[in-house]
């Protein structure tokens, strides 16, 4: 490690060496970072939730009308039962899993998008990103939400498939812009130009050079993605232009609000799936904006000793 | 000038995006909207209302692709949008324009609070770094703005409303009882309706405001500038005002108009939640009816909006950046 | 008799905390400048040298601070001072000039505002007043005055710089503080800058403290250069002196990497190796892993011993007694 120790410029990146010890610094660091710390554990609780639902509740399938209708929360259903007879425990539970597959899906597609298009804009210059920024600024401006509710009302029944689609044909511009920011601003730093001079074909560059530095960017637009997707694909299903026989939270607002949860007393079937969409989109939340924090000495949290004035 | 050139060949571009758009997605969609309405309505379909949808989608048999597009245009830019089937036989212009007013005033408003109060709430945080309120600012306003519009007012409805008997209304606009005029009484009742949705925005958006403008403080912080502000010996206040935040709020500004997609969807499910009688509230009934032609035109009316919005930022930003001025 | 000196510092100590530990990035550093006197200061990036700047000007922000040592400007101690009391030495005593103007000045004021607001927190209440100075200090440096109404992005990179070091001098300070001013410039307006500056500085009598990584530039134009190497001077003498018969290896090592524009063709060699990590530095000579001239008693530290012609921190010139110790 050099000596270079004056915090770095705001925005600038990493030098690509660092890359190397990324694995390890990147868990010393969540450890080091409480609200990292805090968003892991959310995280990990809601894949574990999602991967064996089974084993936190006895309820086999949680959407059928088994039990008593509305019934109160008590040992046999901490939450109570829905006005279908539904435990709204296991609903929770098992509704983790399309929650958590949605925003991982839709943020790993996004972002995925937003890397192509936006780094393929930084590179190809002149024309082609004229056209690509200006696709991307047309996507990013118009309001996506009244869209995808007109495509959802014509597409018919709703289909997670459909709620997946669109919430990424609407969810990759933002990334796409920052990811080209970034690397137009690299594009002229000197370990490219070190590339360039070596003879590397640009397809290389682009591949390891250029993509390594920024990978706390591409992750952060992962994060976002995922919790972009999560309130969306709630909101959606809340209108009841998700799959409304699927088993989510969103669906379970759904059903809530059009049996008027809130006015007949069953607070807790509104409460709870709610919640959980908090609980799952903070975890995202907290996590981007520690990594902001990690990656960005300007953002970093200080203690202020004052100077000790000494006679010499 | 060429960046205010610029922006409003933007803005044209995207109108003509939106519009095209909506020209296309009756014609890609499956099915078809016609038997759609004569299923809906058993069969029985007024020839005008077909005549509606016609109008709306700009579809003629008689015309080739083109000149529907043509038409099409012309009705969208002189706002004949065709006949409301849910308010047959209103045209949709007349219901949107009734709608309009009340989404402007909660959500525009409340918006525009949040972004304000958050700016602010931000640069003072972004200031006393390392203080109290900075380390709590952080991770509360983090979790807010991961909270799903829609379930914060119905939490707001549960408390506020349900738990004291309807102290804060949850329901529409005004008193159904009540007379509309310009009257204090009905301006009461206006206000009593819109606090419990108005709070519901400024919970959930304002925290995006506050982090991105403390982010943007503390970059703003490490410039150069400011440490030779302090090196001139200005005083703190001086320094916050007109060499930090000024700067700080240029980037907040692009964020704010880059936002407002996401804005839009909260004040949807805002106004569905309360049934507050604004353009998101229409546009799901809209959908529940299969009112395609009052659907489309929403979504054109909600896009302009977002535009407009989005135009104004831009001279904003014009006013208070020089560099945008010169910008070549 | 001679001058009291403008600025003395003594066993300045900066430190950065960081995750990993305290590194000190400048490691007590000594220094007297004297009134009117030009005083270089190079070292290669991450020496410590723009640190030790803004730490003497106190300008250090977390999590950098100055964990010891003293400062004493016209014999008043600024360690530990309080913004306040500090206020009043800013500016009028003691100035900046930044390396970048396009990021020291602010971006949305003019630079007529940005020339008033610094006069007007020290009690200039008179706009005439204001005007007229700033049209004085601008002419000093030879631009148009009609640019006090323009904004920083509308002036060349040269005429930046110019304007940075006109807004110095608004109160014609003793010591005026310039970090890398030159950096930024091609060659043709660094000469024209330096220039312009020692010309300014024989009018108006202000000492200078000069940091570069331009060893060829500073050494036209300094009186006095300070070396500076892993948070800590190595060597300090009379410029020409310095050049001439340079006392520590390191100052040796940067002579041979310029070459020079008349004279013989040499083979170039640079100096193998990198600095040390300041979070775990050496415990001997922080030169001695890339030094050819390292022998045994390089593990102790050196301090700054008298070569003839400057100070140099090599125990190559520790007095013989202090070598046979060993």
């Amino acid at each position: 490690m050099s000596a270079t120790l004056l915090a770095g410029a705001p925005g600038e990146t990493e030098t690509p060496g660092r890359s190397r010890r990324r694995g390890f610094g990147l868990l010393r660091a969540i450890r080091g970072n409480r609200k990292a710390m805090v968003g892991a554990i959310l995280l990990v609780v809601f894949s574990v939730l999602a991967a064996v639902p089974q084993w936190f509740t006895p309820v086999q399938d949680a959407n059928a009308h088994a039990f008593g209708l509305m019934l109160p929360p008590s040992a046999a259903h901490p939450l109570g039962t829905t006005a279908f007879g539904q435990d709204i425990l296991a609903q929770l539970i098992y509704g983790t899993r399309q929650s958590l597959v949605i925003a991982v899906v839709v943020g790993g597609l996004a972002t995925v998008i937003s890397v192509l298009i936006g780094i393929s804009a930084a590179y190809l210059g002149g024309m082609a990103d004229g056209v690509l920024s200006a696709v991307t600024d047309i996507f990013l401006v118009v309001p996506t939400f009244p869209l995808i509710v007109v495509i959802a009302a014509y597409a018919g029944n709703g289909n997670t498939v459909v709620v997946v689609g669109v919430l990424v044909v609407t969810g990759w511009s933002y990334g796409a812009r920052q990811l080209r920011a970034q690397a137009l601003s690299l594009r002229n730093r000197e370990f490219l130009e070190s590339a360039r001079v070596r003879g590397e074909r640009s397809s290389y560059i682009i591949l390891f050079e250029v993509l390594p530095t920024m990978t706390s960017l591409i992750l952060a637009n992962f994060l976002g993605g995922a919790l972009y997707a999560v309130l969306t694909a709630a909101g959606l299903q809340f209108i009841g232009l998700g799959d409304n026989n699927s088993l989510s939270w969103g669906t379970m607002l759904h059903w809530a609000q059009s049996n008027s949860a809130l006015q007949t007393g069953q607070a807790l079937w509104v409460v709870t799936p709610g919640l959980c969409v908090a609980l799952l989109g903070a975890s995202f939340a907290l996590l981007n904006y520690a990594f902001d924090e990690i990656s960005n000495p300007a953002l970093r949290p200080v203690r202020r000793p004052r100077a000790r004035r000494t006679r010499s | 000038m060429r960046y205010l050139t610029h922006r409003m060949g933007f803005f044209v571009l995207t109108l003509w995006a939106a519009v095209t758009v909506n020209f296309f997605i009756p014609r890609l969609m499956p099915g078809d909207p016609a038997s759609a309405m004569m299923a809906r309505f058993h069969g029985r379909v007024n020839p005008a209302a077909i005549h509606a949808l016609e109008v709306a989608f700009g579809v003629n048999s008689n015309q080739s692709l083109w000149s529907q597009y043509i038409s099409y245009l012309h009705n969208c830019l002189t706002g004949n949008f065709g006949i409301s089937l849910t308010y047959f036989p209103l045209p949709v212009s007349t219901e949107i324009a009734q709608a309009l007013p009340w989404t402007l005033g909660l959500i525009g408003v409340a918006t525009v609070l949040a972004f304000v109060a958050g700016t602010v709430i931000g640069t003072i945080a972004g200031w006393r770094r390392g203080s109290m309120v900075d380390s709590i600012v952080p991770p509360v306003f983090v979790v807010t703005s991961a909270l799903p519009y829609f379930w914060v007012g119905m939490i707001l409805i549960l408390f506020f409303s349900v738990m004291t008997n309807g102290a804060l209304p949850n329901d529409g606009a005004y008193d159904v009882t009540s007379t509309p005029g310009l009257t204090l009484a009905f301006g009461v009742d206006v206000v009593r309706h819109a606090v419990l949705p108005a709070a519901t925005i400024l919970i959930t958006s304002v925290g995006g405001w506050i982090l991105t403008m403390r982010n943007n403080m503390l970059t703003v912080l490490a410039e150069d500038y400011v440490r030779m502000a302090r090196a001139k010996g200005l005083s703190n206040q001086r320094i916050m005002y007109q060499y930090a935040a000024r700067n700080a709020l240029l980037p907040n500004l692009a964020g704010f108009a880059m936002s407002l997609g996401f804005v839009v969807a909260g004040a949807i499910l805002v106004e569905y939640v309360f049934n507050y009688p604004g353009l998101g509230y229409m546009l799901l009934n809209a959908v529940n009816n299969l009112d395609y032609p009052l659907m489309q035109a929403l979504f054109l009316m909600i896009t302009v909006a977002v535009l407009v919005a989005v135009l104004i930022c831009d001279f904003l930003t014009f006013w208070l950046d020089p560099r945008a001025r010169s910008r070549s | 008799m001679p001058d009291a000196p403008v600025l003395e510092v003594r066993g300045l100590t900066v430190e950065y905390d960081t995750a990993a530990g305290s590194a000190r990035a400048v490691d007590g550093f000594d220094l007297d400048i004297l009134p009117g006197e030009f005083v270089g200061v190079v070292g290669e990036s991450g020496c410590g040298k723009s640190t030790m700047l803004f730490g003497v000007a106190q300008l250090l922000s977390p999590p950098a601070r100055v964990s010891g040592g003293s400062v004493r400007f016209r014999g008043q101690e600024l360690v530990g001072m309080s913004e306040r009391e500090l206020a009043s030495i800013r500016w009028r005593g003691i100035s900046v000039v930044m390396q970048s103007a396009m990021n020291a000045l602010n971006p949305v004021k003019q630079l007529g505002a940005q020339f008033e607001d610094v006069m007007q927190v020290h009690g200039e209440r008179s706009r005439e007043v204001v005007r007229q100075r700033s049209e004085e200090v601008l002419r000093l440096v030879g631009i148009d005055t009609v640019h006090l109404k323009s904004y920083p992005h509308q002036l060349s990179g040269g005429m930046r710089q110019r304007a940075m070091i006109a807004m110095a001098l608004l109160f014609t300070p003793d010591l005026v503080i310039m970090d890398e001013p030159t950096s930024a410039l091609d060659v043709v307006a660094q000469r024209s800058l330096m220039m312009q500056i020692k010309e300014l500085q024989r009018q108006l009598g202000f000492a200078v403290l000069f940091v570069t990584h331009d060893m060829s530039l500073v050494s036209h134009f300094s009186d006095r250069l300070v070396v500076m190497y892993a948070a800590k001077a190595v060597e300090i003498g009379r410029t020409r002196q310095v050049f001439e018969a340079p006392g520590h290896p390191y100052t040796q090592g940067l002579m041979d990497a310029f070459p020079s524009l008349r004279g013989e063709r040499v083979t170039l060699t640079g100096i193998p190796g990198s600095p040390p990590n300041l979070l775990d530095p050496p415990t001997g000579c922080r030169f001695a892993p890339r030094c050819p001239k390292r022998f045994e008693m390089c593990d102790i530290p050196p301090r700054l011993y008298e070569t003839g012609a400057s100070l140099a921190a090599c125990h190559l010139h520790a007095p013989a007694a202090e070598e046979a110790v060993r």
